[in-house]
């Protein structure tokens, strides 16, 4: 098949959903690949880098929409290119069905399968295709970036020759993907971190980036994120109320605030007041990555950078990942190739289109004539965020009791098994005549002897033991030497064998074991 | 023939007292590698001062046949012990106990078939008893090692063999037991210690036919075990103090590596004997996500990328033979100054021991050979972990799913390190027959494959 990509037509897109190095992996599935010219030129990747990976170059779009059997964009396609859909084709974007009835009904008329990105289900299989994931990860870290050129101070608390700087105190609200890569990054760059989310069970993973994470004096059973397939879900009213209340408390204290809260299909909730803001400090930066879908904060407007009256910065660009272009082509044409490495299972160049696979399915929008939009529920479950239980930390007190207790257990074990052991040899020695208790008291001792020797025995030396247990165990042999010369014939031929299996038991036996210790040797 | 009462019978105790204690330091001395190489001679000369001060005792002619049984045994000894492959060495302990278990049973038979005076009524009974026990303890150690030598060998089913009502039939047998003691020490008459010995084959054959796969480590301890009391009890038998110092050693080595391997599964030694592996006891989690599979590519890489390495062997590459490739294979690696290591659970393999036995076999130096306990909290920090023909020893179940039949069972945790491999012939499951959810998890991949083929792809990829 020919895989294409044309050049985006957003205005200010700089991404590109093919790179060179992809489009060598794409042909290693089989498959061609076509570019139309200049499309990579914004990401910093020429027609000749195309051209050295293989790649034919086309010099208009409609020629790239004619001859590509698959068309693998970035962004959701403008009316123009609606129009170029063609029967048969696939065309893999983004491309927001919730809200592009328009989009869906073209493809549907034109008969083009629609693979969208954003559909691609969270489950672990998926990863690799989560093209959100893998742009918001990009977005997070810009955040940061963004608010660092726009913040008049350093991040990390310095103490130098010229006076004390504090470091920067940064509050990072929803704990998605994105959420989690500006953590990260605002702590390596050595600010203190805070990070807020609805969901209770990301706390760990917050944690986890060196962040602190906002817990709420609130005791409702928060929405599993597991539940509706890893997304936040909208939270209860006084849920909401006690949330916003913590905020405006720590409002005062916080230099930045990165905002990437979104539930899917939903205006972006206002987490971000302007009352906090008028609390803030002057010189503080707010960079709401939910611009475009209304904004976490209210005076955000989208795709501009503000500062309002008290001096807060308020940044509203919604184009993060292409402002980083050539970080986000390469991961976004990844994902678009693991897409289509899936897309094509026996790696001839021959798409299958497998509606009975679950991701596949969920990120099919339309084919073959249908809409196939919203797809079933994911069959398994997105993430296994198991409510951890926490065991309760035993106090020094009540570990002592359980080791005493098991201690005097123990004890009483000992107690009984020697008054039995006593009891037995009493009754033996009451019957049995002198010499067979002076064997026995043989017997006895050797049996403790063994069990003193027998445990200092190194675990890595079992099978050598066992072999040299062999070996002396062949002592039988004693009592067959006695038998030999006394009694009849058949007690000798008897003794004669016992002899000879006994001495294949002793020679053998350690010899093997001779031949084992040897080979073991220190480096 | 010629008398060679050389030696009075008080220099020939003082020569057993001398032999014992080297037999106990011939022991002692396996606490470490190095002392273990001599402590052998310990054993070696042991055993040659009581052989030689027994033969120039009081009571033993030197004879043609005495001369002929030592050298042929000698000579098998040799050669048997020079032929065998380290894998086969789970065979060849247990083909041995089958020998000292003969060995008790014809030494009991001639000792009833010889005529006794007894000073007492008490002693004689005394002495009927030892006869008695020694030949039902040797009988079910031979059988027993007979047939685990089989399975071990592969010449038996290695699967659990349960026969409907199998507990009625032990049972049946020990009550004819007893009876026949009883009837036998009545003075019925020799008889019944034949009839006796045939239900003692029958019992041990059964037993050990019951216990199958991957519960044979402690089934070779626990004949271990046998062969040492059925040479205490003929030491009773014959009055010999040195044959009751040595069954009782061998006796409680075998007691107590029966014990450390039930301990490594987390099962009693009761259940385990009476064989039979637990169903599980309620349902058991059910495993979600897929097996990726990789290939050699992939696998080299990862370890190329490696700074610690962790090898967990298994049974399976003991079948496949592939410690020799798996040596080499750490060679290199170690050569480009990875920290490379190995983890041995201590049921791993058919017998205790058995793993550190192939890989010294194969030149891995033992001070990177490291138990269970050594290595679990290390898993965190490491890079890479290659599970190479084990299954059930690194099963999450064990901790995870109070219903899985493992449930409780220590075991290797291998899914806390960063990428884990597992070389697998196929998808199946191990011997017990559990699912493992360690080949689901995320940061496992599968290297499916012969053991020995796939180490040999990567040592192509890895220079």
């Amino acid at each position: 098949m020919r895989i294409g990509t044309p050049k985006e037509l957003f205005k200010g897109e700089n991404r590109v959903a093919m790179t060179p190095d992809s489009a060598k992996l794409l042909q290693k599935l089989g498959h061609d690949c076509v570019i139309e010219t200049k499309a990579g030129l914004a990401a910093g990747f020429s027609d000749k880098d195309y051209k050295e990976a293989g790649v034919e170059v086309v010099k208009t779009a409609a020629a790239l929409w004619k001859t590509a059997d698959v068309v693998a964009k970035v962004r959701q396609p403008e009316e123009a290119e609606l129009k170029r859909l063609r029967d048969g084709q696939t065309l893999i974007s983004f491309f927001n069905p919730a809200a592009n009835e328009a989009g869906m009904a073209a493809a549907k008329a034109k008969g083009t399968t629609v693979v969208a990105m954003e559909m691609v289900p969270r489950i672990s299989r998926a990863q690799k295709m989560d093209a959100l994931s893998s742009m918001a990860n990009i977005a997070g870290y810009r955040a940061v970036i963004e608010a660092g050129n726009n913040f008049g101070r350093f991040f990390t608390g310095q103490v130098t020759a010229a006076g004390k700087v504090p470091p920067a105190k940064v509050l990072v609200v929803g704990a998605g993907v994105a959420g989690l890569a500006a953590i990260g990054t605002a702590t390596s760059l050595g600010a203190i971190t805070y990070a807020f989310d609805v969901r209770p069970e990301v706390a760990e993973q917050v944690e986890s980036m060196g962040a602190e994470f906002v817990f709420l004096d609130f005791d409702e059973d928060q929405a599993d994120g597991a539940a509706t397939g890893g997304y936040a879900a909208v939270s209860s009213p006084e849920f909401r109320e006690a949330q916003l209340a913590k905020f405006l408390e720590i409002a005062p204290e916080i230099d930045i605030v990165i905002t990437t809260a979104l539930i899917p299909n939903r205006e972006a909730p206002e987490l971000w007041t302007e009352d906090m803001v008028k609390a803030m400090k002057s010189g503080s930066v707010i960079i709401d990555l939910a611009a475009e879908k209304g904004g976490n904060c209210k005076l955000t407007v989208m795709d501009e950078k503000i500062v309002t009256d008290n001096g807060v910065t308020i940044v509203g660009y919604t184009d993060f990942p292409s402002r980083m272009a050539a970080q986000a082509s390469t991961l976004y044409s990844n994902n678009i190739r693991h897409m289509l490495a899936d897309l094509t299972p026996e790696k001839d160049g021959v798409i299958v289109h497998n509606m009975e696979d679950d991701v596949i399915r969920g990120a099919t929008v339309t084919h073959a004539h249908e809409i196939t939009f919203p797809p079933p529920p994911p069959k398994i479950q997105a993430i296994a965020a198991k409510p951890v239980e926490k065991v309760p930390e035993k106090t020094p007190e009540e570990k002592a009791a359980i080791e005493a207790a098991a201690m005097a257990k123990a004890g009483r074990q000992q107690t009984i098994l020697l008054v039995c052991g006593g009891l037995l040899m009493l009754l033996i020695g009451a019957y049995a005549p002198p010499a067979f208790m002076q064997h026995f008291i043989v017997f006895v001792l050797s049996i403790f002897v063994g069990f003193q020797v027998i445990w200092g025995v190194a675990h890595s030396l079992h099978t050598p033991l066992m072999a040299i247990t062999n070996a002396i165990s062949g002592i039988i042999i004693l009592g067959a030497l006695l038998q030999l010369g006394s009694g009849s014939a058949i007690v000798t031929i008897l003794a004669g064998v016992s002899v000879l299996i006994a001495t294949i038991n002793i020679v053998g036996g350690f010899m093997v074991t001779r031949r084992m210790l040897q080979m073991f040797q220190k480096s | 023939m010629f008398s060679s009462d050389i030696l009075t019978a008080e220099v020939q105790t003082a020569a057993y007292i001398a032999a014992s204690v080297l037999f106990i330091l011939a022991l002692g001395g396996l606490k470490n590698q190095e002392s273990a190489k001599r402590s052998v001679w310990f054993g070696i000369i042991g055993m040659a001062i009581a052989i030689v001060a027994t033969i120039f005792g009081p009571g033993v002619a030197i004879t043609a046949p005495l001369m002929i049984s030592l050298v042929i045994g000698a000579g098998v000894g040799v050669v048997v012990a020079q032929k065998v492959e380290m894998t086969g060495m789970p065979q060849l302990v247990a083909a041995l106990h089958s020998f000292v278990g003969l060995a008790a049973v014809l030494i009991g038979l001639n000792s009833d078939a010889t005529v006794h005076e007894f000073a007492s009524h008490a002693e004689q009974v005394i002495h009927e008893v030892e006869i008695f026990l020694g030949v039902f303890i040797g009988a079910i150690t031979f059988t027993g090692s007979i047939i685990a030598y089989g399975k071990l060998a592969g010449k038996i089913n290695g699967k659990a063999l349960i026969l409907p009502g199998r507990h009625m039939w032990n049972a049946l047998m020990m009550v004819a037991t007893i009876v026949l003691l009883v009837m036998y020490v009545q003075g019925a008459g020799s008889w019944t210690l034949y009839v006796m010995t045939v239900i003692a084959f029958v019992v041990g054959a059964h037993l050990v036919m019951a216990i199958g796969g991957a519960d044979m480590p402690v089934v070779v301890s626990m004949l271990n075990s046998y062969s040492g009391w059925a040479a205490a009890a003929t030491g009773f038998l014959l009055g010999n103090d040195l044959l009751i110092v040595v069954g009782a050693l061998v006796g409680s080595s075998g007691a107590i590596l029966s014990y450390i391997m039930c301990k490594a599964m987390n099962r009693a030694f009761i259940s385990v004997i009476l064989g039979g592996f637990g169903g599980p006891s309620g349902p058991q989690m059910e495993v979600e996500g897929e097996q990726i599979a990789i290939d050699a590519d992939g696998v080299a890489a990862a370890l190329d990328d490696a700074d610690s390495v962790v090898i967990v062997p298994g049974y399976g590459m003991a079948v496949a033979q592939a410690q020799q490739s798996v040596s080499e294979l750490i060679q290199r690696l170690r050569g480009k100054g990875k920290n490379v290591r190995f983890a041995i659970h201590p049921v791993a393999g058919r017998l205790p021991g058995h793993m550190n036995v192939l890989l010294a076999e194969a030149k891995v130096p033992y001070d990177i050979v490291l138990e269970m306990d050594e290595i679990n909290d290390d898993f965190p920090e490491t890079d890479v972990v290659m599970i190479i023909g084990s299954n059930d020893i690194v099963n999450p179940a064990a901790q995870d799913d109070p219903n899985s039949p493992i449930a409780g069972m220590p075991v290797l945790e291998v899914w806390k390190a960063k990428q884990v491999f597992v070389s697998k012939r196929g998808q199946g499951t191990g011997y017990s027959g559990i699912e493992n959810p360690l080949f689901y998890k995320d940061n496992t991949r599968m290297f499916y494959g012969d053991a020995k083929d796939s180490v040999n792809e990567l040592l192509k990829r890895i220079s």
